[in-house]
């Protein structure tokens, strides 16, 4: 009675290897942990140990030989009772077994299409001006109101009223254990952040700017992002990542750019880039109540703008579905964020020359309203996109791509994508103009795609 | 300076002490079988073994409490079953199979049990420091007394996230053990090459955070710094930096020639310092057990692994409609 040691595979992708050198020969006694043979690959060499006691009973394979497959028998090591797991030998029996024979491979199922709540019905309903500074704080202090596990975080946002003074007056309503100043140390509280969320709390986590955040990007995205998956539905993180993104003004290339599309390429996260103050509140709270993690991307330039919000006591809109926010016939313009500022006044000069364009905000980056744009589409046959984001691999792209796909018949000229430009962002006045999106250039490129061009 | 392992007969009871040396053994039984597995083909990419290390996790579980909570990073099997959660279940999602912890999605480095409070598996060297001082936090945020075992290793004490995990949980007193497993080898480099000081228990000092040297392959001195830690902890008093001096006798990962050191060294930690057969030796000389009842617990244990072995090998694939399921809850 012996065991058949078979030839191991070493790493991921071994496939063959041959015995180099024995260190045992037939008779010999051995122990668990005792080096049995030397096995050669490609890559390297290495040695290869006794998993129980015994006594090499046959050497099936001599020294370089031509490499044989992983599995193939090498030895045989008669039994002390330990043989657990090894092959009882029988001499005829081929006992190569071909393990990747019980890999089945399915086509690829369907990915399930995303369910969409309607924004509420704002009829009878008296709003109120404010500014997203403002909408934003309201959201973050309802939602702590309404549940004491939420809790916020990040640089300055307690002593200090909040870096850029969105976090106002919430230390005094909600004290030091739910706003807490953190130190300079994004890839640490972020961390935190989200081992907190882990653990069933709400962590709403502010970055100064989401420039910083990429010093914490590994935990957005490998811990907060993934976990739900890798632990087969069983680990949620309810956590809100929020904070102003893209360019302010003047403050160069480490501190403009619009990580829109970088967040949006995640499976497992949420990104949302709001226009509006009422938009801001809605979202926000709703990415706060939502069980996974929310990427929310604010602006500077839009704290200070003003926009009507509805006076309601509980106001969320749902993530995920975009807003048109003006009806048209001849074009679609798609926008987000502050994207949408410039979409807006081009808009305006295109009806002066009477071009009636529908305007979307996408408002939800992922998961993406890809039904409303495409039907918008269908409509006005013509589609330019607007952002401030970098050209290539841009949002635009995607919407381009999801266009082709579901509406290539209905379109009459190929899509423009307006985008910053190609470049880190330069500092001076001048340049820093030339590198954003301009309104010149939508409406450009909207007259470009309506064939309007003189 | 390295507290002395326990030679004295100790307090804990005969079941305490058979558990103990079960625990370890089944760790042992565990990756010994997973290696063959993976020998075998049947478990596939990186699989890292934590034989060797079996007092570190064992000893600590020993005194973990209700509602405890520990994370650790890639080598994480031995933390799994020593803190309950099913070998079945856990060698299933090793070989990708639907009966896996994490539906055969997450694979070694990547399971989870909400159940037993082990928040995995992490395979980003250091990025579980931080998240373990966050599930500390929201222990202190909701006012309870419980502490959570973060465990990393070595290589990862020099990494920069340790360190702003650190400061903030001095700053905020946040009731977490950073335990270090140290057994000396960050995948390839030996500590002398990788570490401009090689005490890690001192790395906290700077921030204030007390520390000391365990030995790490002596499950009884484990258990005793452990309760001291988490007593610490538990008071408000936290967090505790926990060095467990230990040892790994397999590869980083199965694909590793191991070239780095010599086979009369790992042979000689084996033969010397081995935390089972050394705790076997020590509880025969106290008379606790005899040779038999040894050899019965082998016999169990072996059963439970060819169990897993076969239910791992039984289950099925996870259904090719788990691909889009888990994304978003």
């Amino acid at each position: 009675m012996g065991s058949k040691i078979l030839l191991p595979a070493l790493s991921p992708t071994m496939e063959v290897g041959k015995i180099a050198k024995w260190f045992v020969k037939e008779g010999d006694n051995v122990a668990s942990g005792d080096i049995l043979a030397e096995i050669e690959t490609d890559k390297a060499i290495m040695e290869f140990e006794a998993i129980s006691d015994g006594i090499v009973e046959k050497l099936l394979v001599t020294e370089n030989e031509e490499p044989i497959p992983v599995n193939s028998p090498i030895a045989i090591i008669s039994g002390d009772d330990d043989t657990s797991g090894e092959e009882e030998t029988s001499p005829d029996e081929n006992v190569t077994i071909d393990l990747k024979e019980s890999t089945t491979v399915s086509a690829v199922p369907e990915a399930p299409a995303e369910k969409l709540e309607e924004d509420l019905s704002l009829e009878n309903v008296s709003f109120k001006s404010q500014t997203v500074r403002e909408a934003l704080r309201d959201a973050m202090a309802e939602e702590m109101e309404r549940d004491e596990l939420v809790f916020l975080m990040g640089e300055e946002v307690a002593e200090y009223q909040g870096a850029y003074k969105v976090s106002q007056g919430l230390l005094d309503q909600f004290g030091f254990e739910r706003v807490i100043d953190t130190p300079i140390t994004e890839h640490g509280f972020t961390g935190l952040g989200v081992g907190a969320g882990f653990a069933g709390l709400r962590p709403i986590v502010e970055f100064m700017t989401f420039n910083f955040a990429m010093q914490a990007i590994d935990q957005i995205i490998n811990s907060a992002g993934k976990t739900l998956y890798m632990s087969g539905g069983q680990m949620n993180c309810p956590i809100v990542f929020r904070g102003p993104n893209g360019a302010a003004a003047r403050v160069a290339a480490q501190h403009s750019q619009d990580y829109a599309a970088w967040y949006s390429h995640i499976p497992g996260l949420k990104v949302i880039q709001p226009f509006s103050a009422a938009d801001a509140k809605g979202l926000l709270k709703s990415a706060i109540r939502d069980p996974n993690p929310v990427v929310f991307l604010e602006n500077e330039i839009l704290y200070n703008r003003s926009f009507d919000v509805p006076e309601l006591d509980d106001y969320t809109v749902p993530i995920g579905k975009a807003k048109i926010w003006k009806e048209g016939k001849d074009i679609t313009l798609v926008s987000f964020g502050i994207g949408m500022s410039h979409t807006l006044e081009a808009a305006r000069e295109l009806e002066n020359i009477g071009v009636d364009a529908e305007i979307i905000d996408l408002r939800t980056l992922r998961p993406l309203d890809k039904e409303t744009v495409i039907e918008s589409v269908k409509k006005t046959n013509r589609c330019v996109t607007i952002e401030e984001g970098f050209p290539v691999c841009s949002i635009g792209n995607h919407l381009s791509y999801l266009i082709m796909q579901e509406a290539f018949d209905w379109l009459d000229a190929p899509i423009i994508c307006c985008t910053g430009k190609d470049v880190p962002m330069p500092y001076a006045a001048n340049l820093e103009k030339l590198a954003l999106v301009s309104v010149t250039e939508i409406v450009q490129a909207a007259k470009s795609v309506l064939y309007l061009e003189e | 300076m390295m507290k002395k392992s326990v030679n004295s007969k100790p307090k804990e009871s005969r079941d305490e002490l058979l558990k103990l040396y079960r625990e370890m053994l089944l760790i042992r039984r565990f990756e010994e079988k997973s290696g063959q597995l993976y020998g075998m083909g049947l478990i596939g990419g990186f699989c890292h073994l934590y034989i060797g290390q079996e007092a570190v996790v064992v000893g600590l579980e020993a005194i973990a409490e209700d509602g405890d909570k520990r994370i650790t990073a890639y080598r994480d099997h031995g933390h799994m079953l020593a803190c309950g959660m099913d070998p079945n279940g856990v060698m299933a999602e090793l070989t990708g199979r639907e009966g896996g912890f994490s539906k055969g999605k997450g694979g070694s480095m990547h399971m989870f049990s909400k159940e037993k409070n082990f928040f995995g598996g992490h395979g980003i060297v250091g990025a579980q420091v931080p998240i373990g001082a966050g599930i500390a936090f929201a222990d202190k945020y909701r006012g309870n007394k419980n502490v959570t075992f973060t465990y990393f290793g070595d290589g990862a004490a020099n990494q920069g996230q340790i360190y702003e995990t650190f400061n903030m949980a001095s700053l905020w007193k946040i009731p977490v053990i950073f335990v270090i497993e140290n057994n000396q080898y960050a995948m390839g480099t030996s500590i002398k090459r990788g570490s401009s000081t090689p005490d890690l228990y001192t790395r906290g000092l700077a921030f204030g955070i007390k520390g000391e040297m365990v030995d790490g392959m002596d499950v009884l001195a484990v258990s005793k710094a452990g309760k001291k830690a988490a007593d610490i902890c538990r008071k408000g008093q936290g967090p505790y930096i926990l060095e467990m001096k230990t040892y790994r006798y397999r590869g980083h990962s199965m694909s590793d020639p191991a070239k780095y050191r010599t086979r009369e060294e790992v042979q000689q930690v084996r033969k010397q310092q081995d935390p089972i057969d050394s705790f076997r030796n020590k509880m025969l000389k106290w008379k606790i057990a005899s040779e038999d009842e040894f050899k019965n617990i082998d016999r169990d244990i072996k059963k439970i692994i060819n169990e897993a072995s076969d239910f791992a090998q039984k289950s099925p694939e996870p259904d090719a409609r788990e691909l889009y399921t888990d994304v978003y809850l």
